[in-house]
């Protein structure tokens, strides 16, 4: 696509291969509809995910009200983090982003497994139908925390240990373990195998690094969670003692449980369970490098250390899952060890922020929705870093372990983080899926409310874990030193409505987008990867003719000389400002 | 794609952007102040938590210095360099020595910091002084029990196959030494500037004994016994509270600490026994 055709937003819509709506829309193979099949249902677990939340801040605003029962409440706390991360942001990232934009960015027709790519989806919906359904059942859904410690969810009679709802839990996971699993194949694979000519490593999009070194976070860490949730199964259905030690008295009765080990339970979730928190950062991280980079018009800072610490992140994140369990009673030489191997993390993590801000400094920065919250991301990454470094220091983490102190932390690094970054990519790129801009008057008002939302709801939650107050609490009147804490209850829940409330601008914007936005151009944003250099929405297959051949990394804006600010990927001699109007060609 | 009016709104918008930058930074860091007379750390009362409150005020001066200096610049970056009518960005975008510099500053501050955590860490879970008194902690839903050993100092035989119900800590009821040792429900006695060792379990499922005025954490594990000792250094009145998620009841499973003179506390013990 040369820079002159570029300027004709009304150019031909190629007509989508004739397909019955079944197989259109229902049962496709075209990553493009995948893609949106995950991105949709994602969206909608999200909704339930966050009404939980906002049950929970009902609730711990105004505790005397009674909203919810123990019960009640402790289901919402798990099904809300099961949902927001296995749910949502681990699917939206992988199957949503991933699918939508692995192809068309690196100039492929499709998936190398268009088949597995449809299989892959079609797993993931059971697992969505079933968790939903444990809403149902007696007993009502799982209520032991999204990390689910044995032996409390493993022995029904554990007061609380919940019954169907628990192995509805396990099924619903494994679920989606197994479409993860496929899914990452097929990212791999594509990666590898099917760049257009020209696109050597060197020259990936950041964005396609961090789904790259996602899939294969993904890949070796999910087997893992697949085998606990086996055994957990076992436990549950067999009468297996995999996590149950000898000689316990549950729910006043002798178990006949013997010879487990709870801490077995806790080594594997978490070894499985800290990569996971990566597969939710790494993306996003590209993301966020990709849409920061063109918006400023200038290079991303420092490719290559973006790459490298990419990849040092996901090495190191399968080197500190023991930092979880500090207090678990594992040997305290352990604890030592795993404190080392974490605050390296905050190396590249550093590297990579200061590599954002860089970029910033001396580009041309034009403020669209997308890059508010690419530049909103990099603020809550920053700040949820740098209380993971209290975190990882295990000695501090002695007095803030299970205190609101991480729940702050981890909801800013890693869940705002990632949902910013999903937001900023959704702004940024549903013009080419979607073929229509979205609003920029409601997407700035979505941004400015989402952030203050997020900063009012998680920030004052580290005063009350310097003070002590565990999270997962039903209410604090047992503590006499929590007696003053409601104040910030309050301001906590009512920033989470206001956060709650911001979401409404966004879906109303999608939704009345995807009919009366202003129609997109090919490449509206004036951006240089190749996903703008075919048509928009782009055709079955990706792009018309042959596939574009690659001249360059993705990252030429403002070149000296050039007579545009960008350079897109496949123009092989840059148009100078003498020559304008000669035209770049596509060779 | 520029023109006058685009670059005006450019302008307007990286203000507005910037001016909500910075009001992160100053409310961030306002509210912390507001917070440290409001809501801080619980009052000391371990001689092993001096060491870690030292560690976490030095990691919040360096982690607010990080925090106030990232915004800012990010604050200044979008109040100075929207984008202008005909103006085009720099194109540079390596620069080794910048580079090594903030790999190499960050990595010498966390590694000095990972180094103090070390020497902390070690001190924390040193072994025990021999003149510990000692306690053993079970949890179970959804309470404490505490077994100390009578005045001789000596705990009574027992043994995992005497667990029941009303006999967590499986006691053999054939040891007359178990008729000497003192069972309390929530409420554990402590000696003030004694060191004392906590040999902590479960016998149902997972629950951590949090002593945050002793800055102490342990989670109690079915099947295991940990051993935790410090020396609390302040009479008074504190409170455990169940820090992991043990079911419904986990919100009221909370015990009191007193931490007494060596006399009071033998009192106390002596006027237990049955």
């Amino acid at each position: 696509m040369d820079a002159v055709a570029v300027r004709q937003p009304e150019m031909a819509h190629e007509p989508h291969p004739r397909e019955s709506f079944i197989r259109h829309y229902i049962f496709s193979i075209d990553h493009k509809m995948i893609g949106k099949q995950y991105f949709l249902t994602t969206m909608f677990m999200a909704l339930v995910g966050g009404a939980m939340a906002m049950l929970m801040r009902a609730h711990l605003g105004w505790p005397d009200n009674g909203v919810l029962s123990p019960e009640q409440y402790l289901q919402a706390v798990t099904m809300h983090g099961t949902i927001m991360i296995f749910f949502f942001l681990t699917v939206m990232l992988t199957g949503g982003l991933g699918n939508l934009l692995i192809p068309l960015m690196i100039g492929a027709r499709d998936m190398a497994f268009p088949f597995l790519n449809m299989i892959s989806y079609w797993t993931f919906v059971p697992g969505v139908i079933t968790i939903l359904l444990s809403y149902f059942v007696p007993g009502g859904p799982a209520g032991n925390g999204w990390t689910a410690y044995a032996p409390l969810s493993a022995v029904p009679a554990a007061e609380g240990g919940a019954g169907l709802g628990q192995t509805l839990w396990i099924i619903a996971i494994l679920f989606v373990v197994i479409s993860s699993l496929f899914g990452s194949l097929n990212f791999l694979t594509t990666v590898i195998n099917l760049r257009t000519r020209g696109m050597s490593m060197g020259r990936l999009p950041l964005t396609i690094w961090g789904a790259f070194v996602t899939a294969v976070l993904a890949l070796l860490s999910f087997p893992v969670l697949m085998a606990a949730l086996g055994l957990l199964l076992l436990d549950r259905l067999a009468g297996t003692s995999f996590f149950e030690a000898s000689n316990l008295i549950i729910g006043g009765a002798a178990s006949t449980h013997q010879g487990g080990d709870a801490l077995l339970w806790q080594h594997l979730f978490w070894f499985f369970g800290h990569p996971e928190v990566y597969i939710l950062i790494l993306t996003p991280m590209g993301v966020v490098s990709d849409i920061i980079s063109t918006f400023s018009r200038k290079p991303i800072f420092g490719y290559k250390a973006m790459v490298l610490s990419l990849a040092a992140i996901g090495f190191l994140s399968f080197l500190v899952w023991g930092h979880h369990m500090f207090v678990s009673g594992m040997h305290p030489l352990l604890g030592a060890a795993f404190m080392g191997s974490t605050i390296i993390i905050a190396i590249p993590s550093a590297i990579k922020t200061f590599n954002w801000c860089t970029t910033l400094w001396h580009g041309r920065i034009h403020f669209t929705t997308a890059m508010l919250f690419a530049i909103g991301f990099v603020s809550v990454f920053v700040t949820g870093g740098l209380s993971g470094i209290f975190l990882a220091i295990a000695p501090v983490d002695l007095y803030l372990h299970d205190t609101y102190f991480i729940v702050a932390h981890f909801h800013f690094v890693m869940a705002s983080a990632s949902l910013f970054a999903i937001l900023a990519g959704t702004y940024y790129w549903f013009p080419k899926f979607f073929g229509r801009m979205m609003n920029e008057t409601l997407g700035k008002i979505h941004f400015a409310l989402t952030f203050l939302g997020i900063y009012g709801t998680f920030y004052p939650m580290h005063f009350i874990g310097l003070h002590s107050n565990d999270r997962r609490l039903y209410e604090t009147t047992a503590y006499p030193f929590l007696s003053h804490t409601g104040p910030v209850d309050v301001f906590v829940s009512l920033s989470a409505f206001l956060l709650g409330f911001a979401q409404l601008f966004f879906i109303a914007n999608f939704l009345w987008s995807l009919k009366y936005g202003p129609v997109a151009g090919d490449n509206p944003w004036h951006a240089n990867g190749l996903e703008w250099t075919t048509t928009t929405p782009p055709p079955h297959g990706n792009w018309e003719g042959a596939l574009p051949a690659v001249y360059r990394w993705p990252y030429d804006y403002s070149v000296p000389g050039a007579r545009d600010d960008y350079v897109p990927q496949t123009v092989q001699a840059i148009p100078l400002v003498a020559a304008a109007g000669a035209g770049g060609g596509e060779a | 794609m520029e023109d006058t009016g685009r670059t005006h709104d450019e302008r307007r918008a990286g203000r507005w952007t910037s001016v909500l930058i910075m009001f992160t930074l100053v409310a961030g860091v306002l509210s912390f102040v507001w917070s440290a007379r409001s809501y801080w750390l619980l009052p000391l009362a371990s001689a092993q938590g001096a060491s870690i409150d030292e560690l976490f005020d030095i990691i919040l001066v360096l982690t607010a210095i990080a925090f106030v200096a990232v915004h800012l610049f990010i604050g200044i970056a979008l109040w100075r360099f929207p984008a202008r009518q005909g103006a085009k960005a720099a194109h540079w975008h390596e620069h080794l020595g910048a580079e090594l510099t903030w790999t190499v500053v960050p990595a010498i501050g966390i590694i000095i910091l990972g180094i103090a955590g070390e020497v902390v860490w070690a001190k924390v879970y040193s072994a025990p002084p021999a003149n510990a008194e000692q306690v053993d902690v079970v949890g179970r839903q959804f309470e404490w029990q505490f077994r100390y050993p009578g005045p001789d100092g000596r705990f009574g035989r027992s043994a995992p196959r005497f667990v029941t119900s009303g006999n967590p800590f499986g006691m053999d009821p054939s040891d007359p030494e178990n008729k000497q040792n003192v069972v309390t429900i929530n409420d554990l006695h402590l000696v003030v500037n004694r060191p004392v060792l906590l040999h902590i379990t479960s016998i149902d499922v997972i629950h951590s004994l949090s002593l945050p005025n002793f800055r102490m954490k342990q989670d109690a594990v079915p099947g295991r016994v940990v051993d935790i000792w410090f020396t609390p250094n302040k009479e008074g009145a504190y409170q455990i509270v169940c820090a992991q998620l043990c079911g419904v009841g986990h919100y009221t499973m909370r015990g009191n600490i007193t931490v007494q003179s060596q006399s009071a506390f033998d009192q106390w013990l002596q006027s237990q026994i049955k």
